[in-house]
């Protein structure tokens, strides 16, 4: 057992020192076109480091996971507060 | 079979390929953590959704041998049709997804309703509802991957690892769904790659591991990959549900505003 996890953890690491920079270049670009900073302000050509681009990308998931947070706790409060024509809405709801 | 003797309920919707199933059931359900062998198999993610029930005894893996043979041949077959692992990204743009997400996340928000009583106001139901909420939108946004990524598959398998815990009452060692997995293993060499040795990037690419689900003890390729998935799925949660929250709160709330910003993208 113990052989057969160091060879796949050998495998796991071959993967990550073959995998070129050429792909890490193409994931990190990838990543770029989804941030909103970074995609208005920079061109095609010009690259942002890739420290930034995963500075940002932590930040954004931050402020995503805020703005669900602040989405359900909304629900969450429409969900108490209208509880008598509560089946009504969702049934119009799914009716659409 | 022994599952399905234990699993009576299971061995009716698995009619079509017994034999099949059985081995996707028994590692899942191993108390040593989750090995998850065939990352295409469908099967497993209808599975993972309905496992959610699931509060009896985990089962011990037996004649691992026959059953990875099995499984190794049903993975060469379906790994014809099964789609591309990149073309992901791009799923949680269309509006069928949005739609189909949706649908599920209000089934399992009247679920929600009827668990919790209105009885008080008060603010300690309203934070547990709360989080009730949260957790319904995480799981059907997870669900609603179909389990081709490893944040959704990491995070179904977190709630039911919780239920197991809550129900058995006993220390299961949570090792996350890495098929490499080794407790002892230092987490330098994984990240040694070649231009990006820099400490500063290597301390990034851990904080993003840590946010994505399931992504800690990952590789920087697994990582970024496994983080464009889930911020374009995030995104798609985000515009779900500030619409739902319009429809819900009658159309005249401040919801449009933030969902507009994410529309001009």
């Amino acid at each position: 057992m113990s052989s057969r996890r160091s060879r796949s953890r050998q495998a796991a690491a071959g993967v990550s020192r073959n995998i070129s920079d050429d792909q890490i270049n193409e994931l990190v670009s990838k990543l770029q076109e989804l941030l909103p900073e970074l995609r208005h302000s920079r061109s095609h050509s010009d690259k942002a480091s890739a420290a930034r681009v995963l500075q940002e990308t932590c930040n954004y998931i931050r402020s995503l996971h805020r703005e669900v947070d602040d989405l359900s706790e909304r629900l969450s409060e429409l969900l108490a507060t209208t509880d008598g024509p509560q089946a009504a809405m969702i049934r119009s709801l799914l009716s659409q | 079979m022994a599952t399905t003797a234990r699993f009576p309920f299971l061995s009716g919707s698995f009619r079509n390929n017994p034999e099949t199933c059985s081995p996707t059931i028994i590692p899942f359900l191993s108390p040593t953590g989750v090995h998850i062998r065939s990352r295409r198999d469908p099967n497993r993610i209808r599975f993972l959704s309905m496992a959610s029930t699931l509060i009896s005894n985990p089962v011990t893996t037996t004649d691992r041998s026959r059953d990875s043979s099995k499984r190794r041949k049903k993975k060469k077959a379906q790994a014809l049709t099964a789609p591309e692992n990149h073309q992901n990204p791009n799923q949680w743009k269309s509006e069928a997804q949005q739609e189909v997400y949706k649908s599920k996340f209000l089934t399992a928000l009247r679920q929600v309703r009827l668990s919790s009583p209105p009885s008080s106001s008060s603010s300690a139901p309203r934070t547990a509802r709360c989080r009730a909420v949260r957790e319904a939108a995480d799981r059907v946004l997870a669900i609603t991957a179909k389990g081709r990524t490893r944040w959704s598959r990491a995070i179904l398998t977190n709630r039911l690892k919780v239920k197991f815990l809550k129900s058995k009452r006993q220390r299961v060692r949570v090792t996350g769904n890495s098929r490499f997995e080794s407790s002892k293993k230092p987490r330098v060499s994984v990240l040694r790659l070649k231009g990006k040795n820099l400490p500063a990037v290597q301390r990034k690419v851990k904080v993003l591991g840590r946010l994505v689900p399931g992504c800690r003890k990952e590789a920087l390729p697994v990582i970024l990959e496994e983080a464009t998935d889930y911020i374009a799925a995030l995104e798609m949660q985000v515009r779900a549900l500030s619409a739902l929250t319009e429809l819900l709160s009658g159309g005249g709330s401040s919801a449009g505003s933030s969902s507009s910003s994410i529309q001009q993208r």
